[in-house]
């Protein structure tokens, strides 16, 4: 399991930092354990859906505003939905791709305390996904393509998201999220769980980060729900087919971008370069199509999902 | 007048025509068990067969139990008019390879006469004709699948073509988690058939029945231009549980209850079952074509 390996790691590295060797045998054993570090660090790879979902969810793995820093300049961001407030879990904003004018969407997950409770850990009530499609349609206005990144435990459960229309306001993006006229390019770079992640996933092109998962809902409530034991969560991981791999083989995503050795948050720059390479061509080639092509194709790829037809008759 | 070949010509193209077209609604047979149902409203013993009268609402207290969507057809639908609209789905198709699902699918099948939770046909509402598609929460919680998925997008595809109506009568514990991401697609496959229904200018009416909740909360059920529900439904995205867990507080008498999305600004109008199809035809017949070119 990574979440073991991460713990030895960071004993290694506190041990290693204390350290002062001054004699042979003190240099020796520094020698030993950087050593041990390193075999490790090349040991530092998901095995298992459990490790994805692990990794998926790690604090350090980079969030929205990163992504915001390292692959756009001029960023712009806009707030509240108009309605009644702004809602601190999804971010969005205006800024340049290439030069080239995009509306930035994404939810937003925290480092630190203070930090999710103020982006309430990722999980947007309807004020976040109206705000989100309030800049879609300004960015369907100015003809901007949207780049949306989801990263999500699922949408709030909470009394006033259901008073105010939780499920009203995801089914509304996912409408007109279907038949916006500019490119849309959603990357999943974390978790994407439920409804609450889909309610910024329906694009042209949906990407996952190698690591990332994409559900119905977390593992836990798969196997509280299904088998009535939370802690058999891992092995639902395992059953409930989430990792990018096993999307992309669904035929639910579009592609996969590699991440560096050791997860995305073990070399953000290394990770950012790929996520740029991959954006800008998957948007260059989408901006070459007609509206009407665009939308067509974008509502054929869902409307023909989980469609097994086909695959009975072979 | 007709010879007998004529005469076996036309039986063989009246045989094709039925196979072609949509096939008229088999009542349910199933083993009736107990003859008295404790109502789960106020806990009165009622004879099953009074109960299945009034179409599932007890006449002593008024609640409203779920309707099997054939016996919810044939209440709402006038007499001899009813069409079931076939569907080209993969029924059955377990994407995870999840261990008891197909069996179950298979075993619900058999007793509800169902193919999946969903059941579609055409016909009229007092004299005017539409597609209605109605769910039923005896399978598997009438939650959304594949199948369901696909079957409510050719049903929309349906009323498109045939220019009708269309009314959704949503009953769902949400998303078919056996299927995995592939039933939560199904939100975006539906939504999206239903704005394209909707930029044609076509009448889609939803009608959220107990419960309406997830995946089908989220998705086709919102997306109305009319939205009724039948009293005390319970309508949401989270389950009250879920929230009460989450929020650690207890949730206010009514909360998420069809009256309580009025009151909210989610639903037009709670309507009583004995009501439906008054309601719908006045509806309907609110919204005939013509506008305009009648004044
Ligand atoms: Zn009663």
């Amino acid at each position: 399991m990574l979440k073991e390996l991460d713990t030895r790691i960071e004993e290694l590295e506190s041990k290693l930092e204390e350290m002062h060797p001054e004699t042979e045998a003190q240099r020796l054993e520094y020698r030993q354990t950087m050593q041990n570090l390193q075999e490790l660090k090349q040991e530092y790879r998901p095995r298992t859906a459990a490790d994805k979902v692990y990794l998926a969810r790690h604090s350090m793995r980079p969030n929205i505003n990163d992504y915001i820093d390292a692959l756009f300049t001029d960023f712009f961001e806009c707030r509240g939905d108009r309605l009644c407030k702004d809602d601190g879990s999804i971010v969005g904003g205006v800024a340049l791709f290439h030069g080239m004018p995009v509306t930035v969407i994404g939810h937003k997950k925290g480092r630190t305390l203070p930090e999710n409770l103020a982006c309430n850990f990722g999980m947007p009530g309807p004020e976040g996904y109206r705000k989100a499609l309030r800049l879609m349609k300004q960015a369907e206005k100015f003809g901007r393509p949207i780049i949306t990144f989801i990263d999500t435990p699922g949408a709030y459960p909470g009394k006033e998201a259901e008073e105010r229309g939780q499920a009203e306001a995801i089914a509304r993006n996912l409408a007109e999220m279907s038949s916006l006229t500019v490119p849309i390019v959603s990357i999943v770079t974390g978790e994407g769980s439920s409804g609450g992640a889909l309610a910024l996933g329906v694009a042209d092109a949906v990407l996952m980060l190698e690591h990332a998962i994409y559900a119905v809902l977390s593992p836990e409530g798969f196997a509280s729900i299904l088998w009535k034991d939370s802690s058999r969560w891992a092995e639902a991981a395992q059953q409930m087919k989430l990792t990018a791999q096993d999307l992309l083989e669904l035929g639910l995503i579009d592609g996969i971008i590699p991440e560096p050795t050791g997860g995305a948050h073990n070399n953000p720059q290394a990770l950012f370069e790929q996520v740029d390479a991959q954006l800008y061509s998957r948007l260059k080639a989408l901006c070459k199509m007609r509206t009407s092509a665009l939308t067509a194709a974008r509502y054929q790829k869902f409307r023909n999902m989980g469609n097994f037809m086909q695959e009975e008759q072979l | 007048m007709h010879s007998p070949f004529q005469q076996r010509r036309q039986l063989f193209d009246a045989l094709k025509e039925k196979r072609n077209k949509p096939q008229p609604v088999q009542p349910v047979t199933s083993a009736q068990p107990a003859p008295f149902v404790a109502c789960a409203g106020c806990g009165k013993a009622i004879p099953r067969q009074q109960l299945a009268d009034y179409f599932q609402v007890c006449p002593f207290c008024g609640h409203h139990h779920p309707l099997p969507a054939p016996a919810r057809l044939s209440m709402l639908l006038d007499e001899g008019s009813a069409k079931t609209l076939p569907v080209k789905v993969c029924f059955g198709s377990d994407p995870l390879k999840f261990q008891g699902y197909s069996e179950k699918l298979a075993l619900l099948r058999r007793k509800t006469g169902l193919n999946d939770a969903v059941l579609t046909a055409v016909g009229k509402i007092g004299g005017r004709k539409a597609v209605v598609s109605v769910m039923d929460s005896r399978f598997l919680m009438g939650s959304m699948g594949s199948a369901v998925g696909e079957a409510i997008a050719q049903a929309v595809e349906y009323a498109a073509k045939a220019k009708l109506p269309l009314i959704i009568f949503c009953a769902s514990g949400g998303a078919r988690m056996q299927e995995g991401a592939v039933s939560l697609m199904q939100m975006a496959k539906t939504s999206a058939a239903l704005k394209k229904f909707s930029d044609e200018g076509g009448l889609y009416i939803a009608v959220l029945t107990h419960p309406t909740t997830g995946g089908v909360s989220a998705s086709f059920a919102m997306l109305g231009d009319i939205t009724l529900a039948e009293p005390k439904a319970l309508i949401g995205f989270a389950g009250p549980r879920v929230i009460q867990q989450t929020i650690g507080e207890t949730l206010p008498e009514g909360f998420q209850r069809a009256e309580y999305l009025q009151d909210h600004g989610f639903v037009d109008s709670v309507v009583p079952r004995n009501q439906l199809k008054a309601t719908l035809a006045q509806l309907l017949k609110l919204h005939t074509k013509g506008g305009m070119a009648k004044c």
